[in-house]
């Protein structure tokens, strides 16, 4: 009995190891200045800020990290709105064709971002959004949206039905029933599917990458994929590693608070079978 | 609604419905329906980035050329081949730690916690992370490798056409199993108690009940996960763009098609090959839905 408490117990070490060890490492990295980068010691003997100095002074990092809060905050704002709507009809309306609408939602979630790449090209173009945070607004609602429809559809089919039918018997129509009765109750599930949401669109890389050009127009990730130092090759890892924690942080803080918020928001939106 | 006016409320309520609908669709039509009418559209042409106003019809000659560059069908099998071992991995490894998790030992916590780090950071950050610990010259996987005397010297680890996709492969591993784990863990937990106290009554071995009475169980579940993964996995670009960069020994077929439509401006070649992703999926759902019998429903 001792023995395979033993081996539980180094096995649970080794996952936490194998899980925490490369973030460990990228914030001993972001704080070795200098040719101390090229040495592999635990710790650095001479511990530096400098890269972080480097990211903010050398980089337009804190525009991009604007970018990316401007960017999401918006798309998710948007999706959370059409999708109140959506969710109520889908949820609590029978109507023919349902079954088929959902399908095509969740089909959507799934594309290939690639194959919407050229005609999206062609509409940014046109709406005159290129290189601006617009573009990508426009273009983060593909996966955005039909997540958020169809998290709060499994949410809304879950609001006890007397609720709706005691509105309906004071006279309130289904607007007023979505605003009034069903949005107060929806506090924590709008939180969690928004937070998921804004991650995605944080994340985001290849419409980030292909729908900007200049340094100042970038978001979080396609800056730390393609930053540079003074020499076209050399990478500056210690500023890369900066700017990774500097944004992983507070993601991980946030996933951490929510937990059990977000994994009943992501298995909600992945497995219900 | 018993007891209700239903017939004219009803109307009124499924009215209100499409109209609730319909910016939704609106958005989604705009944002996704279109652009993918416009990329088919494309693949039959030969526009350009900078020509997307002015082209030429030129039939299926885009895919004539697609199916005769090995460099596509290298792209086809990177792809195929980190769809299945990733995803292959990720479950086995998924449905050990979720079976740990479940089990109501000391130190979940922890280890919850700590398997939710890897999915909470940015694809991108995970790549430069862990390119930086492949690094051949100042990376610690050779430091720790020759340390222990497992290497004799440092190797290239992203250069290296053997190697680099492996990396690739082990990156995303380390980035999606808390996922897997999460959603089979949520399975886990809605099993039935008394189940498992009546198999541990009779004596019956664990690996038997965890074969016999979890896995067919959970299975529902499980299908649905690996099918998401796929899917995820299918069109992978961001993991192999910054680790690897256009290396043909890791390109997968988004960052082809992405290569031809934005680097090369050739949008008509590119959208051909973005077209065939999108069928390659298609197969996929189909025969995961058919074959797999997943269920995908939230129309209940």
């Amino acid at each position: 009995m001792g023995l395979r408490r033993i081996v539980f117990a180094l096995m649970v070490l080794g996952i936490v190891a194998w899980a925490v060890f490369p973030f460990a490492w990228a914030i001993v990295t972001s704080l070795k200045a200098g040719s101390a980068l090229f040495t592999v010691e635990a710790w650095p003997s001479h511990p530096s800020l400098a890269n972080y100095a480097a990211i903010f002074n050398e980089q337009p990092f804190g525009r991009n990290i604007l970018n990316s809060l401007m960017a999401a905050s918006a798309v998710v704002a948007l999706s959370l709105g059409l999708a109140v709507l959506a969710a109520y009809a889908l949820g609590r309306v029978r109507f023919r064709g349902r079954g088929l609408l959902l399908f095509v939602v969740l089909g959507v979630s799934m594309f290939p971002q690639v194959a919407v790449l050229s005609g999206l090209f062609e509409l940014v173009r046109w709406l005159g959004l290129y290189n601006r945070i617009g573009s990508l607004v426009l273009s983060y609602l593909i996966f955005t949206l039909p997540f958020t429809v169809w998290v709060l559809t499994t949410f809304m089919r879950e609001l006890p039905k007397e609720l709706e039918e005691a509105a309906m018997v004071d006279g309130a129509g289904p607007f007023v029933i979505v605003t009034r009765v069903f949005l107060p109750l929806m506090g924590p599930a709008l939180a969690a599917t928004g937070l998921l949401a804004f991650i995605a669109a944080w994340n985001e890389f290849l419409f980030a990458l292909t729908f900007t050009l200049t340094d100042d127009a970038r978001t979080v990730p396609v800056a730390i994929a393609l930053m540079s130092g003074a020499s076209q090759y050399e990478l500056p890892w210690g500023q890369i590693m900066a700017a990774s924690v500097v944004v992983t942080v507070p993601l991980i803080g946030l996933v951490l608070l929510f937990q059990r918020r977000i994994v009943s928001g992501l298995t909600a939106g992945a497995v219900k079978g | 609604m018993s007891g209700l006016p239903h017939s004219s409320l009803e109307r009124q309520r499924r009215r209100a419905a499409w109209l609730f609908l319909l910016p939704m669709l609106i958005v989604l039509a705009g944002v996704a329906g279109w652009p993918l009418v416009r990329t088919v559209f494309f693949s039959f042409t030969d526009a350009t980035l900078a020509t997307l106003d002015s082209f030429q019809g030129v039939g299926v000659d885009n895919y004539l050329w697609l199916v005769r560059d090995p460099v596509w069908w290298r792209a086809v099998w990177n792809t195929l081949v980190f769809t299945v071992v990733s995803v292959g991995i990720e479950t086995a490894l998924g449905l050990g730690i979720a079976l740990i998790l479940n089990a109501h030992l000391p130190g979940r916590g922890l280890l919850r916690a700590a398997v939710l780090i890897p999915w909470a950071i940015p694809t991108v950050v995970s790549a430069q992370m862990w390119g930086w610990m492949f690094h051949d010259l100042y990376g610690v996987v050779n430091a720790i490798l020759m340390g222990l005397g497992l290497i004799a010297e440092p190797r290239a680890w992203t250069a290296d056409p053997d190697l680099a996709l492996p990396v690739v492969i082990a990156v995303d591993v380390w980035k999606s199993t808390p996922f897997m784990a999460l959603l089979i863990l949520a399975a886990l937990q809605m099993l039935p108690r008394d189940l498992y106290e009546a198999a541990r009554v009779d004596g019956v071995h664990p690996v038997k009940v965890f074969v016999r009475i979890t896995l067919p169980l959970i299975r529902p579940a499980l299908m649905v996960a690996v099918l998401f993964r796929t899917l995820d996995a299918l069109r992978v670009f961001d993991l192999m763009y910054v680790l690897t960069g256009n290396s043909r020994s890791t390109m997968s077929m988004s960052v082809y098609a992405r290569q031809y439509l934005i680097d090369f401006q050739d949008v008509g070649y590119g959208s051909a090959a973005a077209t065939l992703l999108v069928l390659v999926l298609a197969v996929a759902t189909v025969l995961a839905v058919t074959l797999g019998r997943v269920r995908v429903d939230a129309g209940r």
